[in-house]
């Protein structure tokens, strides 16, 4: 029973009951999978860095002709502490079957009761969605038979989702034009994980692991409104950017708990049905969504351009990142009969005004208004996207402004300095001892003249590392940059002085040395004279001893 | 309207020394303050009640005035249990399994009598629970070779209730294969007798929980009620049965036959017994979300015996006679027992009525579609892959078809064919959503005659016992004998069948049950009503052959 399913499995020892009972079994189950739900693993681990070159170069081929309809199913895997139905928690990584309980193992007797977690964060997302919420929705049950689900049926949502008719709205990279798109929503509702099946090497047995069974979801179904590989990926990273925001989930594609699964189809302009639509998995990155569907685009119109459209037919295809192609998974005859009912173990979800109304209150600013807002600042589009793509950068970018320092400026140092510090660690921002108070202080200290440029990134480095203030560390370090011109002055002579040889080869019209007496004279100076000023009077010695 | 029960001068409490619920004392001492108002000093100057009639006592206060005045114990009180249990056993088959522990169990009882510490409301009472009900310290099959030795990890909430009282879980009890039948021969075990006539069925689908009770196995006994599977087979048995509202009792480790239908049910030899144990096991649980948080009345102390037939103690009380249960294809003799059931509420002071259910005759298929819609889905678990009997193989699909075709009876299949095709693409708005409907219909029949009476009163079922085999090759005929039962539970109301009169047959004549159903959580109108109906009960003696002369 239960906890020795397979070979090799380890049991749960937390049970009431002897292990002995669970053991009844002691052969591994054989039975020959198609290895048609193939297990999906993490690849090259690509992470919200698009390489645009597949889309570019779609565009320089022939798609003239084709209209392109892509829809997009998403599986968002809920950060509640506990699973949907039952009190078990969900820690990703944990040895197979050790966290569930008789209720997500689907035992003889066992009641499912809901989290209501599970409902909060589907209103929220709802909500952020732009849908509108029943206020009475049911659960119903999908059923079918597969051993990685435990009671032969997946408790869903079927005929009225908790949210309907959403709007999501993205704004495309620059580099492809940067244009503001809205995607429709046709449907958020809740449902529960399945477990997952280990397959032997050999293939001549499996393995389940229930941990994951009973694991909430919200699925989020798309309405057919991208027409590119790029479009979908933003739509996808939109997803991502809102459930992090609303802290429903951690939207890791790596570990499955962003999932998409894609409706691509193309047909010839003019024509009014669609075409037959492939549906494309096994995606872990958005980067290989939007190579996935381009190639899957490309398959379709070089089928049709060799009149062979009624090779297209309707299947599920996996993205191979290996070899950079879709394949056969399996083919979909007819459609299947879930013969969903309602779930008779669960009452309604019934919703108050008042309930809505504190989630809705309670709403973080979204991705969007959030690029609104930094657009109305000033900010370029590239600023724009990168500082809400984030939202603790976000927030960071926010409260550093609040402190007094110049929103683009402060956009400057996050997108340059402090992103490629976080990228070389491997931080977050909030892993960073620097505070956007002493950010703000760096910046107003160059602006003001206080310190140099150079003087503010070696303090902003200082401040990264190892935390405290600017005014503190200006001190310790003696780092105040030098506006006296008297001693500018004493030391572009030292410095001349101490250099004939070069002095008289600039005099010889080699004025490109005034580079290196600058230099020299910023080192003498520990970094801390005042460049302009620097340069001024270093210019004006060395013309008047022409 | 709640109806009046008249205070004579003979109402008289139970056993007014032991009592079980001592944690709700002020709640029942209200409810004697109502119910003997004015006539305590009457009471008092009575002498012991008349014995002439024999009437039904409860055996659980008997078996506690026992242990606390130190008569008797309970290794004795359960000794003797167990040695009547194996007796009539090999007749019977009325258990899948009987408790190893149940003696040492009685000792613990003893050493708390000896303690002095408080009893339980169950202490040192012999259950027996129907085999669907999670145990974890004994097999749980329900009825199916699917679950053959299936142990399982944890105790159904009613079994924690039940232990958590005192009471000792004697053991498992056949049944109809996961509750799908109504005779106990669709177990995939064995086949049950019934103690009044060997040669007939039991009923079922509690079949076992039943002629347990009613053999003396054991004191009471759990059962589960999915279309009249506890009432039935207590008309049959000659015992109490009681299918509360859905929703009174947590659902949680009783394996799923038909989950907006299914109840945990109580069989008992006394409608007091009955009360004790319903209240025992009532109440909101936290792992049954359909289970209801309303209070739970004490419906053991809100019980009162009388010895007069004289008082009218029903008098005003509202009865409706279902007709469509009393016409074409209902025995006889069991029409004319339930119509002296009906003269003699008349004559405890009852209006009895005449009312139709215009709705009666659809809850049949409506019940048949919803119930095995239900069930192909519940069963799907049952599938060889996590616990219960595999039958492997290379395919995985020949696995789940193997393991399937080899682990379910007929009966099950059946039902599973029926409602996965009702519940398919096409055909799901002709079956299961019709169904709904006229499930919503009988809801509102059932609302409108609640108006108009009290309680209404039917057959428990449309014969007594048959004879076993009789109906196996007729499962039509065998569905038509939940005529009876199954609209209560499309409607969710509670239900109690009484033992009211015999037919002919067997050595004695057969048991005939009178069903009373009343509206949502008010089982408490029930056993009071049935309580008086069974006091008042003349010359019959619901005690079946196979227990002997011995037994009183
Ligand atoms: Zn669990």
């Amino acid at each position: 029973m239960a906890f020795v399913f397979f070979r090799g499995i380890r049991s749960n020892h937390l049970m009431v009951c002897p292990l002995a009972n669970f053991c009844r079994r002691p052969t591994a189950v054989y039975c020959a999978l198609q290895n048609s739900r193939a297990q999906v693993r993490p690849r090259n681990v690509i992470f919200q860095e698009y390489s645009h070159t597949s889309a570019k170069k779609l565009k320089e081929k022939n798609m003239q002709g084709y209209e392109v309809i892509i829809g997009i199913e998403t599986h968002v895997q809920l950060a509640t502490i506990t699973k949907a139905f039952c009190s078990c928690p969900y820690l990703y990584g944990s040895q197979p079957n050790t966290n569930i309980c008789p209720v997500c193992m689907g035992l003889p007797g066992t009641l499912p009761i809901l989290n209501s977690k599970v409902v909060a964060f589907a209103v929220k997302l709802a909500l952020a969605l732009n849908c509108d919420l029943s206020m009475t929705s049911k659960f119903d049950r999908k059923q079918y038979f597969y051993p990685d689900l435990p009671k032969g049926y997946q408790i869903s949502q079927f005929d009225i989702p908790i949210g309907t008719k959403g709007v999501v709205d993205v704004d495309l990279p620059i580099e492809f034009g940067g244009e503001h798109k809205r995607f429709g929503i046709t449907r958020v509702h809740m449902e529960e994980d399945a477990g997952k099946l280990l397959h032997s090497d050999t293939g001549s047995y499996s393995q389940v692991d229930l941990n994951r069974a009973g694991v909430p979801l919200l699925e989020i179904v798309s309405e057919p409104d991208m027409r590119s590989g790029l479009e979908a990926a933003e739509y996808a990273a939109e997803i991502q950017r809102l459930v992090r925001y609303l802290g429903v989930s951690n939207g890791n594609m790596q570990e499955g708990s962003l999932r998409c699964d894609v409706n691509v189809s193309i047909r010839p302009i003019g024509q009014l049905e669609f075409g037959t639509k492939v549906e494309i998995k096994n995606m872990n990155s958005f980067s290989a969504m939007n190579k996935a569907i381009d190639y899957e685009i490309s398959r379709q119109v070089l089928l049709h351009n060799q009149g062979q459209s009624n090779q297209i037919i309707q299947e599920t295809r996996l993205w191979e990142e290996g070899y950079q192609k879709t394949v056969t998974m399996r083919k979909k005859e007819g459609l299947a009969d879930y013969r969903y009912f309602p779930e008779p173990d669960i009452p309604d979800v019934v919703l108050t005004e008042d309930y809505v109304e504190n989630i809705r209150r309670s709403l973080p600013e979204l991705p969007e208004a959030k690029r609104r807002r930094y657009e109305n600042m000033g900010l370029s589009m590239q600023d724009v996207l990168f500082l809400a793509n984030d939202s603790s950068v976000a927030d960071f970018f926010d409260s550093t402004v609040g402190k007094g320092a110049e929103a683009k400026l402060v956009a400057n140092w996050i997108m340059c300095d402090i992103a490629a510090y976080l990228k070389n660690e491997h931080l977050s921002i909030n892993d960073v001892k620097l505070t956007p108070l002493e950010l703000a202080e760096v910046i107003v200290s160059i602006k003001g003249g206080i310190i140099s440029g150079k003087i503010g990134k070696e303090i902003l480095f200082e401040l990264l590392a190892n935390g405290g203030t600017v005014q503190k560390i200006i001190e310790e370090k003696d780092l105040v940059q030098i506006v006296d011109q008297g001693a500018i002055e004493a030391m572009v002579d030292k410095v001349l002085e101490e250099n004939p040889k070069q002095l008289q080869q600039y005099h010889g019209g080699k004025t490109k040395l005034q580079g290196y007496f600058a230099g020299q004279v910023m080192k003498e100076s520990k970094g801390k004279a005042n460049p302009t000023l620097l340069n001024t009077i270093l210019l004006e010695k060395l013309n008047a001893k022409s | 309207m709640p109806f009046l029960i008249q205070s004579p001068r003979l109402l008289l409490p139970p056993h007014r020394l032991p009592l079980p619920f001592s944690r709700s004392l002020g709640r029942s001492d209200a409810v004697f303050r109502r119910l003997f108002n004015g006539v305590s000093a009457a009471s008092a100057t009575l002498s012991s009640p008349p014995t002439t009639v024999e009437t039904p006592f409860s055996e659980i206060l008997s078996i506690r005035d026992s242990l606390l005045s130190h008569r008797r114990t309970a290794s004795e009180i359960a000794g003797e249990y167990r040695d009547r249990l194996h007796k009539v056993e090999p007749q019977l088959h009325s258990f899948l399994h009987v408790s190893e522990t149940a003696m040492q169990e009685a000792e613990a009882v003893d050493q708390m009598v000896a303690a002095g510490r408080e009893l339980g409301p169950l202490a040192g009472v012999f259950v027996g629970v129907k085999d669907n009900i999670c145990t974890v310290d004994m097999p749980s099959t329900g009825g199916s070779e699917i679950l053959k030795d299936y142990r399982p990890a944890y105790d159904a909430t009613v079994v924690t209730r039940l232990r958590d009282a005192g009471a000792i879980v004697v053991g498992k009890t056949n049944l109809d294969e996961f509750g799908m039948g109504g005779s106990t021969e669709g177990s995939g075990f064995q086949v049950t007798a019934n103690p009044w006539d060997l040669s007939r069925v039991p009923g079922g689908s509690s079949g076992g929980s039943a002629a347990a009770v009613s053999a003396r196995q054991c004191v009471v006994s759990l059962g589960s009620d999915t279309g009249g599977s506890v009432r039935q087979p207590a008309s049959f048995c000659g015992v109490v049965g009681m299918k509360p509202t859905y929703g009174r009792v947590s659902r949680f480790g009783l394996m799923a036959y038909a989950s907006s239908l299914d109840a945990i049910g109580c069989f008992g030899s006394s409608i007091s017994d009955v009360a004790i144990l319903l209240n025992v096991i009532s109440g909101h649980d936290k792992f049954d979300s359909t289970s209801s948080k309303r209070d739970v009345p004490n419906f053991a102390e809100e019980l009162v015996s009388l010895s007069n037939i004289e008082a009218k103690p029903l008098k005003g009380l509202r009865v409706g006679l279902i007709r469509e249960t009393i016409g074409a294809g209902v025995d006889a003799g069991v029409v004319s027992a339930i119509h002296a059931a009906g003269s003699h509420l008349e004559h405890l002071g009852c209006v009895l009525n005449e009312v139709s259910l215009p709705s009666y005759s659809l809850g049949l298929p409506a019940y048949y579609i919803l119930a095995s819609s239900e069930a192909s889905s519940n069963l799907s678990r049952y599938d060889g892959i996590r616990f219960g009997n595999q039958v492997g193989s290379e395919e995985l699909s020949s696995l789940y078809g193997n393991s399937r075709a080899n682990g379910f009876g007929d009966e099950v299949k059946m039902r599973i064919l029926m409602g996965t095709y009702a519940l398919s693409a096409g055909y799901y708005d002709a079956y299961y959503k019709r169904a709904q409907q006229v499930r919503t219909l009988i809801q509102k029949c059932f609302k409108d005659a609640m108006n108009e009476n009290d309680i209404l009163i039917s057959p428990a079922a449309p014969t007594a016992a048959y004879k076993i085999g009789e109906k196996t090759d007729d499962p039509l005929a065998m569905y038509a004998g939940d005529i009876m039962t199954v609209n209560v539970n499309l409607a969710g109301l509670p239900a109690l069948v009484v033992p009211c009169g015999f037919v002919e047959g067997g050595q004695v004549g057969l048991p005939v049950g009178l069903q009373m159903i009343a509206s949502a959580f008010r089982e408490d109108i029930l056993l009071k009503v049935g309580h008086i109906f069974e006091q008042t009960r003349q010359g019959y003696r619901f005690v079946p052959p196979i227990c002997g002369d011995k037994y009183s």
